[in-house]
């Protein structure tokens, strides 16, 4: 009897770890900048090109840097919750327009209103690779020393606000 | 009639090889270099794909940058440094040994010591059995 024990304690070691390992997404991928200095950049602006957005924008003050696209389903899907948040004016929303067409995103922002304070448009994907961007919507939390307090990948819901951004805004702002 | 339309269809497979279309580097070393950089680097948005298979658009950017490094004549490793930074060790796929991803390294090698122990042990205990108890056994159930 005492033969089986070994495999069978080794089975019920492994059953709880295989569960844990299902729950997780293996797209949700940890970003190597949280608690790190966020990257910085300089864009020209989407709505004026002539001007640039720049991380220095929003230095020294809490900002959500919003990763966002018009061919992104997810963007959609979050717009109406950015526009509520901007609407509450609890922390500037800055956007950087990722990989697509000025005039599709301009019509976007026209047709379903404007959350951000002000949109960069990286047109190459450049400063997406800078920040580790592999798939919008993604939402950085930046602090008003210009570090990662948190990232958030996929659409940005009240849910998700309340328990990943709220808290980590709460103590500084 | 048939053959020739069989021909025709032989040829189909090589329309799908053609990922990577960008012009290739001038010198040979820097582009051996290149293909062998783009093969070890995952593609975040397909994860089972290196950015050399696959035609994400995240792939052809990370390619794209990979290619302006190397022209800026940048090592290997100042490569790899570049993406790890940006998209974690996850990103390669041999990750570099440290202190994360020392379990990732260390457990095959282990387990295969655990299991070559059990194997060990057990062809030992088998053959220090007599043989007429072993038959009986074997009889007897």
């Amino acid at each position: 009897m005492s033969r089986f024990l070994l495999p069978l304690a080794a089975f019920f070691i492994l059953i709880p770890i295989f569960i844990v390992g299902l729950t997780k997404d293996p797209r949700q991928l940890p970003s190597p900048f949280i608690d790190e200095l966020a990257p910085s950049f300089t864009l020209p602006s989407l709505t004026d090109p002539e001007k640039t957005v720049s991380s220095g924008d929003y230095a020294g003050q809490y900002a959500l840097v919003n990763v966002w696209a018009t061919w992104c389903v997810g963007c959609r899907q979050e717009h109406e919750f950015l526009m509520e948040l901007s609407r509450s004016q609890s922390v500037p929303i800055y956007g950087i327009n990722w990989r697509d067409g000025r005039s599709e995103a301009l019509r976007w922002l026209q047709a379903l209103g404007d959350p951000y304070v002000a949109s960069g448009f990286d047109e190459d994907g450049r400063v997406g690779i800078d920040w580790g961007v592999y798939g919008a919507p993604e939402t950085f939390l930046v602090s008003a020393d210009g570090i990662v307090l948190h990232k958030h990948l996929g659409p940005l819901d009240a849910t998700a606000w309340e328990r990943d951004f709220v808290p980590k805004i709460g103590g500084g702002s | 009639m048939k053959t020739a339309w069989l021909a025709v269809l032989l040829l189909v497979p090589y329309v799908a090889v053609a990922i990577d279309t960008d012009k290739a580097f001038e010198d040979p070393e820097l582009q051996a270099r290149y293909e062998e950089i783009t093969a070890e680097v995952r593609c975040l948005k397909c994860q089972n794909q290196s950015i050399k298979d696959s035609n994400a658009f995240l792939a052809s950017d990370l390619r794209r940058e990979i290619r302006r490094l190397l022209e800026e004549g940048k090592t290997n490793d100042e490569i790899y440094d570049f993406l790890v930074a940006r998209y974690g060790e996850f990103a390669l796929y041999r990750p570099r040994m440290s202190g994360k991803t020392l379990v990732l390294w260390i457990a095959p090698i282990l387990l295969l010591l655990v299991g070559g122990g059990v194997i060990v042990n057990v062809i030992r205990r088998r053959m220090s059995m007599p043989i007429e108890d072993d038959l009986q056994e074997s009889t007897n159930t």
